[in-house]
Order: structure tokens, then C-alpha cells, then sequence
């Protein structure tokens, strides 16, 4: 598959004498909403880290936009335009929201945040504006996430990579995140969206890779997904 | 451009209140008193930029100004250099050290970062009090040059150290506003989190542990000349590592003016007390003034401030 914007290729991961993920390949293809999915401790989150540069991989080989980056620094790949967001939000503790945007903006999106929207804008767009000003500590778990996203989106991603930014959400927010991934990715952003709840991925996603115990055990559209037996065994038990 | 010319004119402007003060000759013990002050300053603001930027607690202080001291020790014996000299070389094998605990940051973090540094400070001590040339565990006594500015070789090392607070307050200021400054608060927060939004982590623990380093450096090169009598015990006090944490803390560790506040505050009250009481009091009012900061305002003087000032 010549062109893909992201190779990972039979990417290992230990740890200790614990395989987290055991040869795994996934090709993303640009502009591409790629789905992620698999039971909990199955290895995305894992597989996230490594591609940006969170944990060193063990085994395999990850290509972006043509370059080797297996061994490249978290900080270049976000310059490169990897950027992910973090299931467990990480804020800024110190910053206030604003502050916590113009991280990403100074130091990764050189260059590419002319074309881009300020930081304001993004916060608008995904409805915390009125909370610029507040620090973290004083915001809901789903204002949280949602500063997650904007903090990501802050970075001027080519690739985003979203793991559960709608765990928790209610359904109205979950279509309002929704719109705003669709939105980004009708601007050519490619989306890696990492959910459990299934009605979300299954709408957003033109293509699903599903992990089971750091292996990859299906790949197709949504609906050959939905009717893969596997997939059905590996969610449900035996 | 205008704000570092202002900052510049007050720079200067506090140099030249330091060299007016110099020529008034008030009681010498006051130059000898505003010299130990003065170097606190430098000596918190050098901690701040790593402990408070950074997050990155350095307890071992002692050996990076012990190191500035004994290098001035080691160049004074050798070939007598002059007081430039010594600062910039005492700085440079400091910043040197600085570096190197730098890459320690690539495995050690929170309180085995801490212990490290510790650690380097008893080893780098213990060197020291088994090398002769620089009078090995009984000390050495150094000479001061002749004729000094100001007819008082301690009045003129007070000027020196006006200027070099000055120099290091500048320094850590620049940073604070600087995109580096905020990338060390990010990487304070979540370094985590700062590498994936794109700050370089690595690179910026290096600059602020060298930097650091440095200005820890210049603090302890013109010490020889200022007591005239150099030994470990003196050079490697456990003063440094705690006065270095606490001045920061009880001032705030955010602001450049935090160690400020705290140097000045807890300084001049150690002063006092060492003149009043006993020298032995100086650590115990620091124990106490840290435990109710910590306790009471653990955003030191400055987030009590903004808290009075309702926001
Ligand atoms: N840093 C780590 N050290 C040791 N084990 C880890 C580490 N990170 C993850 N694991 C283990 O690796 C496995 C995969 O975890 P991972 O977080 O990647 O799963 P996940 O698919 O993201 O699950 P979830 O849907 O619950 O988020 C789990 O068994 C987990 O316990
Ligand atoms: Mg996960």
C-alpha cells in the first residue's frame, strides 16, 4: 500500500515478559477516519503511545509520510504532525485553558499555525470558550476531555489520534464531538479514533483494525466488522 | 525591545544603588551581612529556574557552589587569576556539573531525581576532602588581592554581588517569559503531555539544569575571597541545600520575584539572628518559616498576594 500516511509495521511491545503487542501492522491512508478498536487492556492505548513516541517500541517499524520515525523523539512527531490526545486527561495543572492551547501552538505548530485557527477559535468550536480563563481544577471530567481535543487540535495535527474522547459523555455530546472530528477530517485531517462506544466508531469510521490481547484479529469497513464472528468472540468471551 | 530596555535601566539602576551604598562606608559588618543576602539571591533564583520552572527539586546545591568555590581556589593557587576569571570559571565547571545531572533527568524523576542530586553532593565533598592541593579536609587560607575598590575587599565584593544578582534575576526573568520558561512549566505539569504537544523536553531540562549550574557557580567562585579561609565543611553546608529551597518556596516558586522575596526575607532574618541569637538559629527559623509556608501558603508570599488581591 504505497502512500500511506501512517505504516506501523509489526510493531512489539513488552512488558516485562508481558506482550502488549505482538507484531502488529496497520496502514493509514491520508485524510482517512481510521478506527481503533478491541476489549480493554487490548493493546490500543499501548499502540498509541508508540506510534507517538511515548514508549519506545521493542520490535517493528513505524513510517510517517514516507520517514522512519521509530526511533524519533514524542516532540518531533507532534512537529511532524502526530498528535495525539490522552485517555486519562493530562492538563496543564498551572495554565489556565488558553495557556494549556498556546503549549501546543508554540511549540508544534510552527509554520502551520498561520493557516490554522487561534487558539480562541478552537476553544470555540468545541464550546470552552467561556472557560478560557479558568485553570484546569476547576473544570467537569467532560470539560476535561474536551480540552484534551482542543489542546490536540492546537497542535495543527496532519494525523490525530483521539483515545476515548467521549467516555463518559452523554449522547448529545457524543454527536457534538462527532460533528467536530467530521469537521476536521472534511479538512483533510486524518483521524485515528480510539472508542468503546460503538454507535460512535462505527458512524465516524470508513475503516476498523480490531486488537484482541496485542493482536490484530480483523480489518474492514464497519459493517464487516459488525458481522465478523471473531470480532463478536473476542468482545463477548468465549 | 521597550521591556528589556526597562528592565536593563533598572538593572543598572540597582548596580549603581549597590556601588552608592558601597561609598556611603556604614558599619562594615552591614556590607559583610548584605554580601551573604545578596548571594542567597542569586542563589535561590539559580534553584528556582530548575526546582520552580522545571519542577526538577535540586537538594544538592552545596555541591554546585562548592564547586564555583573550590575552582576559584584551585585558579587562585595556581596562577593567581583575577576575580573575572574566577566567576566565569567557577561558573563554567558548575554549569559543566549542571549538565550532567541534566541527562540524569533522562531516568530519575520526583524524589529519586532529589536523591541524586544529594548523593552528588557527599561524593563531590568527600573528593574534595581528600585532595590536598586545595587543603583537603583541614582547609586553606586564600589571600585577597591588594588594593581593592573601595579600600575594602568586602565592600567591593559586596558591589560584585549586587551586580551578579542583578545579572541572575535578569537571567531567570528572561526565561520565565520566554517560550522556554513556558515549557518548562509544561513539562512541570506533565512532561508527559509537554513532549506530545511538541516542547522538547530533554533539551529544555538540560538548558535550565546548566543554566542553573551556572549561576550556582558564580555564587560560590568569589566565597574564598570572601572568608578568606576555604574548608569543605563550610563550602558543602547543608545551609546552601536548604536555604536554596526554602527562599524560593516561601517567596513563590512561579515568579522570578518569588526567591527574590525569600532571599531577602529569610536572609536578613538569618542574619539577624545569627548577630542576635546564635548562628545555630538560622537553620531552625528556616525549619519552622518552611513548615508554616507549606502548610498555611504553599504558593509562598506571592499566592497569598494574589489571593488578597482576589484572583
Ligand atoms: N506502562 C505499562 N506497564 C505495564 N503494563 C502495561 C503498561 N501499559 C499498559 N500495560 C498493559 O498492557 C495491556 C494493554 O493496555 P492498553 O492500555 O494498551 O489497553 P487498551 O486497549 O488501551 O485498553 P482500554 O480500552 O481499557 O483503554 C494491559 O494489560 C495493560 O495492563
Ligand atoms: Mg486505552
Amino acid at each position: 500500500m504505497a502512500g500511506a500516511l501512517l505504516e506501523v509495521d509489526g510493531l512489539t511491545k513488552r512488558f516485562g515478559g508481558f506482550m502488549a503487542l505482538n507484531r502488529v501492522t496497520i496502514h493509514v491512508n491520508p485524510g482517512e477516519r481510521f478506527g481503533l478498536i478491541g476489549p480493554n487492556g487490548s493493546g490500543k492505548t499501548t499502540l498509541i503511545n508508540c506510534v507517538s513516541g511515548s514508549l519506545p517500541a521493542d520490535g517493528g517499524r513505524i513510517v510517517f509520510e514516507g520517514h522512519d520515525i521509530t526511533s524519533m523523539p514524542a516532540h518531533r512527531r507532534t512537529r511532524l504532525g502526530i498528535v495525539r490526545s490522552f485517555q486519562i486527561p493530562k492538563p496543564f495543572r498551572s495554565m489556565t485553558v488558553l495557556e494549556n492551547l498556546g503549549i501546543p501552538l508554540e511549540n508544534a505548530a510552527h509554520g502551520r499555525a498561520a493557516e490554522g485557527a487561534g487558539a480562541m477559535e478552537i476553544l470555540g468550536t468545541i464550546g470552552l470558550a467561556s472557560k478560557a480563563h479558568l485553570r484546569p481544577a476547576g473544570l467537569t471530567q467532560i470539560e476535561m476531555r474536551k480540552l484534551e481535543l482542543a489542546r490536540a487540535m492546537a497542535a495543527r495535527p496532519k494525523l490525530l489520534i483521539s483515545d476515548e474522547a467521549m467516555a463518559g459523555l452523554s449522547s448529545a455530546e457524543v454527536d457534538d464531538i462527532l460533528t467536530i472530528l467530521f469537521r476536521l477530517s472534511a479538512q483533510g485531517i486524518t483521524i485515528i479514533m480510539i472508542e468503546h462506544i460503538m454507535r460512535a466508531v462505527m458512524r465516524f469510521s470508513e475503516r476498523i483494525v480490531v486488537l484482541d490481547a496485542g493482536e490484530r484479529i480483523a480489518e474492514g469497513t464497519p459493517d464487516e466488522i459488525g458481522r465478523n464472528p471473531a470480532v463478536e468472540k473476542a468482545y463477548l468471551g468465549e | 525591545m521597550r521591556h528589556t530596555a526597562g528592565t536593563l535601566l533598572v538593572g543598572l539602576a540597582v548596580v549603581a544603588a549597590g556601588i552608592a551604598v558601597a561609598m556611603l562606608r556604614v558599619n562594615p559588618y552591614l556590607y559583610f551581612a548584605g554580601y551573604v543576602i545578596l548571594q542567597y539571591v542569586v542563589i535561590a533564583t539559580a534553584w528556582n529556574i530548575l526546582g520552580g520552572y522545571g519542577g526538577y527539586v535540586n537538594f544538592g546545591t552545596p555541591a554546585f557552589f562548592a564547586l564555583g568555590a573550590y575552582t576559584a581556589v584551585v585558579l587562585i593557587q595556581w596562577i593567581r587569576a583575577p576575580l573575572p576569571v574566577l566567576l566565569l570559571a567557577g561558573g563554567l565547571v558548575s554549569a559543566l556539573l549542571g549538565l550532567g545531572i541534566g541527562y540524569l533527568t533522562l531516568r530519575l524523576r520526583g524524589v529519586f531525581f532529589s536523591i541524586a542530586t544529594l548523593a552528588l553532593s557527599i561524593v563531590l565533598q568527600t573528593m574534595i576532602m581528600n585532595w590536598d592541593y586545595v587543603g583537603g579536609s583541614r582547609g586553606l587560607s586564600v589571600l585577597r588581592p591588594s588594593g581593592p575598590p573601595f579600600g575594602n575587599y568586602v565592600v567591593f565584593l559586596f558591589t560584585v554581588m549586587v551586580a551578579l544578582a542583578v545579572g541572575a534575576v535578569t537571567v531567570a526573568r528572561f526565561i520565565e517569559r520566554s517560550w522556554i520558561g513556558r515549557g518548562l512549566s509544561a513539562l512541570r505539569d506533565n512532561e508527559e503531555a509537554a513532549e506530545c504537544m511538541g516542547v522538547p523536553t530533554l533539551r529544555l531540562k538540560l538548558f535550565a539544569t546548566t543554566v542553573s549550574g551556572f549561576l550556582l557557580g558564580v555564587a560560590g567562585a568569589p566565597f574564598p575571597y570572601y572568608v578568606t579561609f576555604v574548608e569543605p565543611n563550610s563550602a558543602f553546608a547543608i545551609d546552601y541545600a536548604v536555604n536554596a529551597l526554602a527562599m524560593p518556596m516561601i517567596g513563590g516558586t512561579t515568579s522570578w520575584i518569588g526567591p527574590v522575596i525569600g532571599a531577602v526575607l529569610l536572609g536578613s532574618a538569618q542574619q539577624l539572628a545569627t548577630v542576635t541569637i546564635s548562628s545555630e538559629m538560622n537553620l531552625f527559623i528556616v525549619g519552622v518559616v518552611l513548615v508554616a509556608f507549606v502548610v498555611l501558603a504553599p504558593e509562598g508570599i506571592l499566592g497569598l498576594v494574589r489571593r488578597l488581591r482576589g484572583r
